[in-house]
């Protein structure tokens, strides 16, 4: 039995489906990578740094399921993809696990005892946890952006040609600082809204300044990069849509500058470059003028329009090969098949909506601000 | 092939997969646990359940956090370790994987928060319900991922694509109901159930053995005895013995799992002990209960266990027919439209995977010797004399279980709580559930080797393209993680039950605030 929607259009929706697993990863998860990243920062003692751990202690474990649930719906939906990348980016793969593992035991164990050797000893874990995975997810960004160096055999079993150190090139580390910024700036925001006003909430406003505008100069360097950088891929020929998920029966070649086409063809498209600069502008304008709920929907809409910038201007490409372009993944080229992406999609449209429904109820349970008060008396919190 | 990365990439996934699974049995058991104590709670009203409640949820919560963090590289370690069973399967295998995460792991981590810190900001009914999802989470999860491991055993619903090169699915319904998965899911819970129990049985007992807050030690042990009963039933009964019959390779395992070398007649025989040897390809020293196995296996007095020997000459054949399914695949690389090779590789498709076994011995099987072809069929055996002593270890403590539970179900409902020499050994307990969950978990993986997926891709030819200095790399770092991690969670866990159910952070001036806040007076 055939399903009832078209390869090509499945295929389609599951590409959109890939951008919005990643920012509902960026936009929940992302708040609490960017608040452990900025933890030994914006608090001093004990108190205020219980402060800022309790304001994500409830929620960071749901959003954390939209990683895993990324890696297993990447498995499920684009088989290829996880295949290449998870083993092509092995060690920083293995950085990015590490520092996700001590993310956990960090917010679990470090309340456990009063010392405070142990204590700063979990708050730098944290920061770990925050930080690492925030930079090599940019800089994994930023070599999908180049092309990895992978090749496919005729058995479509996937061989890998560099190093770990070769991920970091100027490119790639723009990138990376991008994500930083945009993870810290999601970050400050989030405690503004979310802990009392007073020494904390002053300092985070101070770090979110610094990173939205770090946000608007990276990203524009990283537009001029796409644009002068000699960096590129174009399909030759006929695309055949609703083809066998084949990379090798797709003809591609490096093409510099072409990351940029999709913006002549679309011109809609232009939209997420256009976000992508104005989240941060209005993030910096509520943190400034005192307007937390703006500082906060700014920095979700300026995560938003950067993560769809990079993945319409990739359009139709997913995972570009440096050193054999006819191995890259396209969106037409490397999904499972149709029967599986339509019974993805089905489960999708059935669970979803009742995921959302459920976070929102959780959220608003623990809705208002963590006070020094509650952080002193309330039994339950780390 | 280079055997050395295939060793290193099993060794990784066994280390993680093994370290994983100490946390999750005890989470999927103890989970239900709360919900039963907590219902009590909130049927009866009585403060002590609250606090029994919490103190069990506080242990949770420590066991909780490594079961999460260690999952997390489970989820990407096909990927970054298995890429081309990845590839090869993915159309399959990540359905369940991505359905686990969205339907059941986001319940699971999305309530846990609230279980913790919703006490004061829900009504009991609410707070009841959060638990409960915890709970239901947690056991969902553990469907969808048993599903997954089922399918490697049994890899129904799905046919291999030449034009992908890869399996593809073709009757979900039938990977959702795959009989072997659902004999594993009811074995693996009930097991982690019968984990939860002995845990809870064992702490209680040490409290009473200590004569410390012997009120909720009381409570926790006879609801542990209760549940405990009923799962270590429920774990021998509803065992995987129901799916030995189905496939050549479940087949293999019953016959690896009980040193049968040949065929008997029916029924046949279990055997109790021995010393089985791969080098003589016999079963030394044999003691024989006859029929039994017969009639455990079959359900039958007339079926028939086929022995080793046997399922080695159908592998043989299998090869032989591989072979011809493998040059059709080769031809249709070349020329897609090719119909005559269409036709070959239709008629021999279901025996492709046995012709990947000899890509061990030569890159190409077309070209195999006999002498190969002999010894791949051979590698279809899993190591017979480590099966069968996994296997009598796992039995030996369940059955051991069933009676300790009976014992410990008789002591609560006549209120003896006083018998030390049980509460002893319900102490020394302790560790012998994990001891059998990780047994069994060996004897389900090393019982399907060679092979990945049964009698469809190897396991060799699974692996990633990684060097041997990458695996290391990783292999030393989870294991220094890991076990820093594990030395952590051992003292915090025995820390806090030192500590008993006393409440943190309390305002510790305040003797008596809030309900159940305040600690119990020992007894």
């Amino acid at each position: 039995m055939a399903p009832p929607i078209d390869y090509e259009i499945l295929r389609m929706i599951w590409w959109a489906l890939l951008g919005v697993l990643l920012i509902g990863f960026t936009l929940t998860d992302g708040f609490d990578l960017g608040t452990a990243t900025l933890l030994p920062f914006v608090a001093k003692d004990d108190v205020e740094r219980r402060m800022v751990i309790n304001s994500i202690g409830a929620t960071w474990e749901g959003n954390q399921v939209w990683f895993i649930l990324g890696g297993g719906a990447i498995f499920a939906a684009w088989p290829f993809v996880y295949a290449v990348s998870f083993s092509g980016f092995y060690l920083a793969m293995f950085l990015v696990l590490s520092a996700l593992i001590l993310r956990p035991v960090g917010f679990k164990y470090r309340s456990k005892k009063p010392d405070a050797a142990w204590r700063s000893r979990w708050d730098w874990a944290l920061f770990v946890g925050g930080f690492v995975p925030a930079l090599v997810f940019g800089v994994a960004v930023g070599n999908v952006l180049t092309g990895v160096p992978f090749r496919l055999d005729s058995d479509l079993r996937s061989f890998y040609d560099g190093t770990l150190l070769g991920l970091f090139h100027p490119f790639s580390l723009l990138a990376g600082l991008l994500s930083v910024a945009m993870i810290v700036l999601h970050g400050a925001s989030w405690l503004s809204i979310k802990i009392e006003r007073g020494p904390v909430h002053d300092r985070a406003a101070r770090f979110g300044t610094i990173a939205a505008i770090a946000s608007i100069l990276l990203f524009a360097a990283g537009g001029l990069f796409i644009w002068k950088g000699g960096i590129g891929f174009r399909i030759e020929g006929l695309v055949d849509s609703f083809g066998p998920s084949n990379p090798r029966l797709t003809q591609t070649v490096a093409a510099p500058g072409a990351w940029l086409d999709n913006y002549g063809r679309y011109p809609w498209m232009i939209l997420g470059p256009i976000l992508g600069f104005l989240g941060p502008v209005l993030a910096l304008m509520g943190i400034r003028s005192g307007k937390e709920v703006l500082a906060f929907g700014g920095s979700s809409l300026g995560a938003v329009g950067i993560i769809s910038t990079v993945g319409l201007s990739m359009f139709p490409f997913i995972l570009p090969s440096s050193i054999d372009p006819i191995s890259s993944l396209t969106v037409w080229n490397s999904s499972s098949s149709h029967v599986t992406l339509f019974i993805m999609l089905l489960c999708t449209v059935i669970f979803l909506p009742f995921v959302l429904l459920y976070t929102a109820w959780v959220y608003k349970v623990l809705f208002g601000r963590i006070t020094t008060k509650e952080v002193k008396t309330n039994p339950d919190f780390y | 092939m280079d055997m050395a990365v295939v060793e290193l990439s099993r060794l990784q996934f066994a280390l993680t997969a093994l370290y994983h699974f100490l946390f999750v049995p005890l989470t999927l058991g103890l989970s239900f646990m709360l919900v039963i104590m907590e219902s009590i709670y909130v049927m009866t009203g009585r403060e002590i359940w609250r606090t029994i409640t919490r103190f069990w949820g506080k242990l949770f919560g420590i066991n909780f956090v490594l079961g999460v963090s260690t999952g997390i590289t489970m989820e990407f370690e096909f990927g970054t370790n298995w890429s081309y069973f990845a590839h090869y399967v993915g159309d399959i295998f990540g359905a369940p994987l991505a359905i686990e995460g969205l339907m059941a792991f986001f319940m699971e981590a999305t309530f846990v928060g609230l279980m913790f810190f919703g006490w004061d900001k829900l009504s009991k009914q609410a707070h009841l319900f959060v638990t409960f999802m915890v709970a239901l989470g947690t056991n969902l999860s553990a469907l969808w991922i048993l599903i997954a491991n089922g399918w490697m055993q049994h890899p129904v619903g799905a046919r291999f694509n030449p034009d992908t090169m890869r399996m593809e699915v073709h009757d979900f319904m039938a990977v959702l109901f795959n009989p072997v998965a659902q004999a594993k899911f009811v074995h693996t819970v009930s097991a982690g159930y019968v984990c939860a129990s002995v845990f809870v049985l064992g702490v209680s007992s040490y409290y009473l053995l200590r004569g410390k807050w012997t009120a909720i030690a009381k409570r926790s042990f006879t609801v542990a005895a209760a549940f405990g009963l009923a799962s270590s039933l429920s774990v021998v009964v509803l065992g995987d013995e129901s799916g030995y019959a189905l496939t050549d390779n479940q087949k293999m395992k019953l016959a690896a799992l009980e040193g049968m070398w040949h065929t008997e007649a029916a029924p046949a025989g279990l055997s109790l002990i021995g010393f089985p040897s791969m080098k003589d390809k016999e079963t030394h020293f044999e003691v024989k209960v006859p029929y039994v196995l017969g009639l455990i296996s079959t359900r039958s007095l007339t079926g028939e266990v086929t022995g080793i020997e046997d399922l080695v000459g159908r592998a043989n054949q299998r090869i032989a027919s591989g072979i011809v399914a493998y040059d059709a695949v080769e031809k249709l690389k070349v020329n897609r439209t090719d119909i005559a090779a269409r036709e070959q590789f239709e008629l021999h498709k279901q025996d492709l995977g046995y012709a990947m076994l000899l890509k061990r011995y030569t890159d190409d099987p077309r070209k195999a010797t006999l002498a190969q072809k002999e010894q791949a069929a051979w590698d279809t055996v899993p190591h017979v004399p480590v099966m069968f002593w996994l296997f009598r270890a796992m039995a030996a403590i369940g059955v051991y279980l069933i009676g300790f539970f009976g014992v410990a179900f008789v002591l609560a409902t006549m209120r003896r709580f006083d018998c030390r020499k049980f509460l002893k050994l319900a102490v020394f307990t302790i560790p012998l559930p994990w001891i059998a969950i990780e047994a069994g978990w060996m004897l389900a993986e090393l019982g399907r080797q060679p092979w990945a997926i049964d009698g469809v891709l190897p396991t060799f030819l699974g692996v990633s393209s990684l060097t041997v200095a990458q695996i290391w790399t990783t292999i030393v770092g989870f294991t220094l993680l890991y076990g820093v991690l594990a030395v952590i969670e051992v003292k915090l866990m025995l820390a806090a039950i030192r500590k008993g159910p006393i409440e943190d952070h309390g305002p510790a001036h305040v003797q008596d605030t809030r309900d159940g806040y305040a600690p119990l007076p020992a007894e």
